[in-house]
């Protein structure tokens, strides 16, 4: 991993997986030995369209330095329709969080089929390098 | 004199047993803030006012009132009629239990805190609405119509500054909430029974902060929850006590509903699908690729 070895920040990176595209993706990469950083913590969830905007700020409440949501190609959705909602709903959450303040780069919508291990592996080390030039997420986090 | 029609029109109907209610406004402690009240004789309705102070929205009272057996006579301005629309749209309110007056309206003013007027309202100042979309009759002349200020300069303002200075300007607005909940309160769209916002463990609204995010928190989701279903009355930013900016957020899904989906103004009619309730195969732009604006 080409990740600076002279920093000490490990970001933290949430991803949100549909169970059964980006998750079996997920599981593919495994099977497959191919190498994704440690830091990405996945969680899964039924569809794409089970992602409320909340999980995503709780998530960056919680100290996540970057959230990626990823769900099955448009058209491919299990429940037909559902990552149709959810692109709408997601371009104007992250459209929304933009024009809050917090960088574009920290989120991400990427869409994974099951059959994509090599694409998931490599979707997750991009973005955890962009995450990790971005350095520490302070703005959304509980200040207490 | 449009008051004295409406106090006529409404103590006729009144009589005549056809509503048993008027939902209107009435004097309040100053001249410049009448307050929403329900009317049930005659005698009553001598308190009904209308002036240019006249700003609140009635709709959403209609929730409530329209359960209750018998018909509910209301005083709808121009703006207001979008909200009834978008409340019938959700089947919050029954069309049969209520009789729209549509009356005219030529901008309500706002007022400082020494009760001095201080030009129109913030949304009176950007108004797009100067037809009535729905009403049984209307009472008084036809609109002069105003032209407005662009509605979304603010949006468009704060687009173009750095994410360092938009991150800045928010922290500091809604650091200035003190979470009355006025703006759930008064809003229309926010008519859910129990709101993601309530304290889950007692049966009380959550008025104090539980963190300083849950501030941020509290507007972004707020807004979120009503994209696709405000149209943009401007009732949030009147009551807010600490006088934050909270129409900026929803103007910003509006404006952007209206560039990627195509122009939609919510309670214009009962039939078109809310934007976030329906998706088109092809058009729907990716959020990637939105994202690399500005």
């Amino acid at each position: 991993m080409p990740l600076n070895p002279n920093s000490s920040f490990t970001p933290l990176i949430v991803a949100f997986c549909c169970n059964w595209c980006s998750y079996a993706g997920a599981d593919l990469a495994g099977t497959s030995r191919l190498n994704y950083p440690a830091q990405i913590k996945i969680i899964k969830v039924p569809c794409s369209c089970r992602i409320d905007p909340m999980f995503v700020l709780r998530a960056f409440q919680k100290g996540a330095d970057g959230v990626i949501l990823c769900g099955c190609h448009p058209g491919d959705c299990h429940y037909s329709t559902g990552n149709y909602y959810a692109r709408r709903r997601i371009t104007l959450f992250f459209s929304m969080l933009e024009y809050l303040g917090i960088e574009k780069e920290r989120t991400h919508l990427e869409w994974v089929s099951a059959a994509e291990g090599n694409k998931f592996a490599s979707t997750m080390r991009k973005f955890t390098e962009q995450i990790h030039a971005l350095g520490k997420n302070e703005r959304l986090e509980d200040i207490r | 004199m449009i008051q004295k029609q409406m106090q006529e029109r409404a103590k006729q109907m009144l009589s005549l047993g056809e509503v048993t209610c008027v939902l209107g406004w009435k004097k309040g402690d100053f001249s410049t803030n009448p307050q929403p009240a329900v009317f049930e004789s005659e005698k009553d309705l001598e308190d009904l006012v209308y002036d240019k102070y006249c700003a609140a929205n009635l709709s959403k009272y209609l929730v409530e009132l329209t359960k209750k057996e018998g018909k509910v006579l209301v005083f709808l301005k121009p703006c207001d009629t979008y909200s009834f629309n978008q409340l019938l749209k959700e089947n919050l309110i029954k069309k049969e239990r209520s009789y729209i007056i549509g009356i005219g309206c030529e901008g309500n003013m706002q007022v400082d805190d020494d009760m001095q007027e201080i030009g129109l309202l913030e949304k009176c100042q950007t108004c797009t609405k100067t037809a009535h979309m729905v009403f049984d009759e209307l009472i008084g002349e036809e609109l002069t119509v105003r032209q407005g200020d662009d509605p979304f300069e603010g949006v468009l303002n704060l687009e173009q500054m750095s994410s360092d200075e938009r991150y800045g300007f928010w922290r500091e607005e809604l650091s200035k909430c003190i979470r009355c909940n006025a703006c759930r309160n008064v809003c229309p769209a926010c008519n859910c029974r129990k709101c993601v916002f309530d304290n889950n463990k007692y049966d009380t609204a959550q008025k104090v902060n539980a963190s300083s995010f849950e501030e941020q928190m509290f507007h972004i989701i707020r807004a979120y929850h009503v994209a696709g279903r405000c149209t943009d009355c401007g009732e949030c930013s009147r009551v807010c006590p600490q006088l934050i900016d909270l129409h900026l957020l929803n103007r910003k899904f509006i404006k952007d509903i209206n560039e990627f989906y195509g122009e939609f103004q919510a309670g214009a009619d009962t039939d078109t699908p809310s934007p976030l309730t329906d998706f088109n195969i092809d058009t729907d732009p990716e959020p990637g690729s939105v994202h690399k604006r500005g």
